[in-house]
């Protein structure tokens, strides 16, 4: 009995790590005032980074030494999203698109990449079969507390989680942002640097997003790459950011349960393909009742910030 | 004479074609409150974004303290010591009193600290805050407390206060001033932009005149009087008596009887009201904010859901109709046209981004053939209202939120007058708008009397209510505390009735 618990316990938060990092990303660039719905995109090219600095070095290295398996990877990653998220703030916030549109084209267009990386990578250098670092992979998994099995991101994803919550509403930086995401124009009377503030929280929110996507391609699935593999994580992360109403400690739980939730239709033996995909959609309806229930509360703390998700110009009259 | 603490020479801005400020120089001294008075869209509060930062002039100069200075951001004012309250409170929402006063200031975030310096500010002026309140949670004037602070907390001996009396009550105002002259007689240099010419006459030690986009001039406030200021700001002569004729054979049009209104909250925001207007008679209605105006004419309107009492609305042949429970546009089908100037009045009254054109068509887009709206009718609405009202726009096809807020108000006023109603209801139909404007608005307001039409006027200046109207209904919490006539009281009476039911004391 207790091992069936601790085994789904560890399910649900393997699963809900990559979900972690897509909320808290989401939630520091909601923050600011900027709804990112390039959250899913960014996450596979911060995966595909991965997986080609990667590549490039097993393929380019005899022996590949363990801390540059894990540094270059990683340093590709927060290029490779990174990247993502300057395009969606250069054209949100410089050239003030529709955040909207703008996010959901780069979703579609961050898929794209990830795919054609995925099944063409091999190719470029003469290779053939499917994308398998299992060396750089290991190093990934190893078990950073011996006898807990999650690697270091697992950790690091609870650690950023925390640092953003402290960094929110303890330091005055965090205040700032926050008030550059409620009321742009207060923020600037107030001799805040918006466009800074609106830079910064896009670009280390899709930074964070993409470790999410490095997660599961390095970790969860040992280093290797499926087309479609890594499947609507990224909406389910905004989803949560919904349900723990913008508290990244919240978001912690809230990105485990939906981990149990995406899971729990494998680990239920004998049940129909129509009964899977119903369960699949739990964390769906859940948000939809979050959202239900905080709309009826009305609580002010609660709500989006004020400004998510419009475009601020200054002398806008 | 001594050096200004602000000096602007030949400061020009413009936005798109239209320019804003034209040349314009003008200095400010510490020790002093300036008035600065002009006409809606005469770039009164452009000019002074310029000083606080929020803007950049596109040539001329500004100097503080006989120094030329360079100001491209808030940050930059706030290091030359000006600080600016706006029109439009600076305030975040879920955020506390403390939170927003320590907004964007380079420390360490030390709430500890902030409060007491808060309350050592509070002590030296006179002020009331809570740090720890949420701004949600604040009236209208303990925002504007808050906002006088911010800028005290960050030293600033130069402030610039954006119409800050437009949403207080007479009492608050007064508490406002008290602050104002401790601020002046400390060395401050003080700038306020009001339409309201007592004002200017009370507090004010000089005046500066801005008159489409240019500096008209500068007088000593003692050496003026209110008659030469507006005529400097208008450019002719104005006559600043309100008409008010007299009543022509007035019949009940609207009767309300025990009419109450509960809120989602549950908080009785009627109690028990009932009245009689009369056709061809403006009837005011006087009550600090809050007690229940808007309620009642949002029920009249049938925006409100009522919890019980009847309103009627009388025909010409003395057959009653009952207008609760029914919908907006059914009242409006029945022929019992009700125009209403929503007190937010680019909230509720107007769609910011649609053009003046379409703003008409909201009220008469179902009179097209078959599935097709009609555009002409409106088009020529809306050239009329521009022309007769004055309305300073490149063209009927402009969105309305590149108008002035004084601009705004008369595409608003004017559409909701146009409708040809039978019940006219107006809440603060001259907020913001300056003098002429505001005759402008009294005159038609006036027009629709002697077309035997019954007027509601909500009204926060006390003055403009006594002199227009016929009658006035006073509220107090949600109750009618008295019905006056206005051609025999005063304002003491009225503001008795406003603060305590029947304006009787204890």
């Amino acid at each position: 009995m207790f091992g069936t618990i601790a085994y789904l316990l560890g399910s649900s938060i393997r699963q809900g790590i990559p979900l972690l990092f897509g909320a808290t990303g989401e939630i520091l660039t909601e923050k600011g005032g900027h709804l990112n719905l390039g959250i899913p995109g960014i996450m596979y090219v911060g995966g595909i980074s991965g997986i080609i600095g990667g590549y490039l070095y097993e393929h380019f290295c005899a022996n590949p030494n363990p801390a540059l398996c894990i540094l270059i990877p990683l340093l590709a990653t927060i290029i490779g999203s990174g990247l993502m998220a300057l395009i969606f703030s250069f054209l949100t916030v410089t050239l003030r698109a529709n955040q909207n549109v703008t996010g959901l084209t780069l979703t579609t267009f961050g898929i794209g990449i990830g795919n054609f990386f995925g099944a063409s990578l091999l190719s470029f250098f003469g290779d053939s079969g499917s994308i398998s670092l299992l060396t750089i992979g290991k190093w990934y998994k190893a078990a950073l507390i011996p006898g807990l099995d999650f690697g270091f991101l697992a950790y690091l994803a609870v650690i950023i989680a925390i640092a953003v919550s402290f960094y929110l509403n303890r330091t005055r930086a965090g205040l700032n942002m926050r008030a550059v995401g409620e009321n742009p124009a207060t923020a600037d009377a107030a001799g805040i640097n918006v466009t800074k503030y609106q830079y910064l929280s896009t670009i280390i929110g899709g930074i964070i997003a993409g470790l999410g996507g490095l997660y599961w391609v390095m970790d969860y699935t040992g280093g290797t790459w499926t087309n479609n593999g890594f499947g609507d994580r990224g909406w389910l992360a905004i989803a949560i950011v919904i349900f723990a109403l913008w508290k990244p400690v919240l978001g912690i739980f809230c990105s485990f349960l939906f981990g149990g939730l995406y899971i729990c239709c494998i680990l239920i033996p004998g049940l129909s393909s129509a009964a899977k995909e119903l369960i699949t959609m739990a964390p769906y309806v859940v948000t939809i009742l979050v959202l239900i229930i905080t709309s009826i509360k009305n609580k002010r703390e609660n709500q989006p910030p004020a400004h998510l998700g419009l475009n601020y110009f200054r002398e806008d009259r | 004479m001594a050096v200004p603490a602000i000096e602007l020479k030949e400061i020009t801005k413009t936005f798109g074609s239209v320019i804003a400020n034209d040349k314009v120089s003008l200095s400010v001294y510490r020790g002093e409150i300036l008035a600065l008075l002009g006409e809606n869209g005469s770039g009164k509060t452009t000019l002074m974004n310029m000083i606080s930062g929020i803007y950049h002039q596109d040539s001329g100069k500004i100097f503080i303290d006989g120094e030329e200075a360079v100001i491209n951001s808030p940050k930059d004012a706030f290091n030359y010591k000006i600080g600016m309250i706006h029109q439009h409170f600076k305030l975040v929402d879920v955020f506390t009193a403390a939170e927003n006063i320590v907004l964007g200031i380079r420390k360490t975030l030390d709430l500890a600290g902030t409060k007491r310096k808060i309350q050592e500010i509070c002590r030296k002026y006179g002020f009331e805050v809570n740090p720890d309140q949420k701004v949600y949670d604040m009236t209208v004037s303990q925002k504007q407390t808050v906002e006088i602070v911010k800028v005290l907390y960050r030293g600033a001996d130069i402030l610039i206060l954006d119409e800050p009396t437009a949403v207080l009550t007479p009492q608050e105002t007064d508490r406002l001033f008290a602050v104002l002259r401790n601020m002046r007689n400390d060395g401050k240099a003080i700038v306020i932009i009001t339409h309201k010419m007592h004002e200017v006459e009370e507090l004010s030690d000089r005046v500066a005149v801005l008159r489409k986009g240019q500096f008209i001039g500068s007088l000593k406030t003692s050496e003026t009087n209110a008659q030469e200021m507006t005529n400097m700001m208008v450019g002719h002569q104005v006559s600043l008596n309100i008409e008010r004729p007299d009543p022509v054979d007035p019949k009940p049009r609207l009767v309300v009887e025990n009419l109450s209104v509960v809120d989602v909250d549950g908080i009785k925001k009627l109690d028990n009201v009932s009245f009689t207007a009369n056709s061809g008679e403006i009837l005011g209605i006087a009550g600090i904010s809050g007690c229940g105006q808007k309620e009642l004419l949002e029920s009249i309107a049938g925006l409100q859901p009522v919890e019980s009492g009847n309103i009627y609305f009388i025909e010409d042949d003395g057959s009653k109709e009952q207008l609760i429970g029914l919908e907006p546009l059914k009242i409006k089908e029945m022929g019992v046209a009700l125009s209403f100037v929503p007190e937010d009045r680019l909230g509720m009254g107007l769609v910011a981004n649609m053009d003046l054109v379409d703003n008409m068509m909201l009220r008469s887009y179902t009179n097209g053939k078959g599935m097709f709206t009609d555009r002409k009718s409106p088009t020529k609405l809306a050239k009329h209202v521009v022309d007769f009202l004055e309305v300073i726009t490149p063209d009927v096809f402009t969105p309305v939120r590149k108008l002035s807020g004084g601009n705004v108000q008369k595409v608003l006023v004017g559409r909701e007058i146009s409708n040809a109603p039978t019940v006219l209801m107006t809440a603060y139909a001259t907020r913001g708008l300056d003098i002429n404007s505001s005759y402008t608005i009294y005159e038609m307001i006036n027009m629709q009397k002697e077309r035997q039409v019954a007027v509601l006027y909500v009204g926060e200046d006390l003055d403009v209510l006594l002199e227009l109207c016929d009658k006035v209904l006073v509220l107090c919490g949600g109750k009618v505390s008295g019905m006056v006539d206005c051609r025999n009281t005063d304002k003491h009476t009225v503001g008795a009735l406003m603060t305590r039911l029947g304006g009787v004391k204890g």
